[in-house]
């Protein structure tokens, strides 16, 4: 079955929503959300490796990860705060990337069941304007050519 | 080797991105397209074919000659600007996916 994932940004509007539908019990989709091995394993990547630097689940608690590339140059940092912590059902949180022209986001994060297998995600994210919003849309554009790019020099290296 | 499918890592190369830019006005034949490059005839054949290979570029039969135009529904994939955010989350989701799985069955 495929499972896509849907990103929904009306024009002019200063939101987003990002649904995906998960082969996976509604536990196991909440879990990977807030047990910080699995966090930074799946928010790591070929170019970066994620530090969840605090994950304090609770109402009010905060949160923040960082990654590094190879080299220990931090490439992305957000933090944050959360304001509903409710297992297995909705995460409030606000979320600030570090060193970034954006302003904070507020998010709405949704889990729920379909079946006994499979879970739902639902991620609403609130922005100040329709404009950095955008810009945040816009990013990945870039940042998969330069990941081409290095994935290139990569291959290249190796074949020397 | 689906690294060559991806569209994002065709149009990577500033040469390809010259030929689409080239063919976007009107199909060519690989000579055609090779005549606006210093680049040796080769190098421009395998570009054409990673653009064709990730659908970029079809191919046409016209006689004796094969020209090459752009496809505009693969295109629309790029200038539509949300498809690399979407695919950014849809890697991740993927990957947390596999990593739960195995974690179930542990």
């Amino acid at each position: 079955m495929e499972r896509k994932t849907k990103v929904n940004a009306e024009d002019g509007k200063q939101d987003m929503v990002i649904t995906r539908e998960f082969d996976l019990p509604l536990e196991l989709l909440f879990k990977a959300h807030t047990d910080p091995d699995i966090f930074e394993q799946w928010m790591s990547h070929e170019y970066g490796t994620t530090k969840v630097l605090k994950l304090e689940n609770r109402k009010y608690g905060s949160w923040g990860f960082e990654t590094t590339d190879a080299k220990g140059n931090k490439v992305f940092g957000a933090q944050g705060v959360f304001h509903e912590y409710v297992p297995n059902r909705k995460i409030t949180r606000t979320f600030e990337v570090d060193n970034s022209p954006l302003d904070v986001q507020l998010e709405f994060l949704e889990f729920e069941e379909l079946t006994d297998s499979t879970s739902k995600l639902t991620m609403h994210s609130v922005f100040r304007s329709a404009a950095l919003r955008d810009q945040l849309l816009q990013q990945p554009f870039e940042y998969g050519i330069n990941m081409a790019h290095r994935r290139l020099e990569d291959i290249v290296g190796r074949l020397k | 080797m689906n690294l060559r499918r991806d569209v994002f890592q065709a149009i990577a190369d500033p040469t390809r991105r010259a030929i689409l830019l080239l063919v976007a006005s009107q199909s060519m034949t690989a000579g055609a397209i090779a005549a606006n490059f210093d680049t040796a005839r080769p190098t421009v054949s395998k570009h054409l074919q990673i653009l064709t290979e990730c659908e970029l570029l079809e191919q046409e039969q016209n006689g004796r000659e094969i020209y090459y135009h752009l496809n505009p529904k693969k295109m629309k994939e790029i200038a539509d600007f949300i498809e690399p955010f979407r695919k950014m989350w849809d890697d991740r989701f993927n990957k947390l996916e596999t990593i739960m799985k195995k974690y179930k069955s542990k």
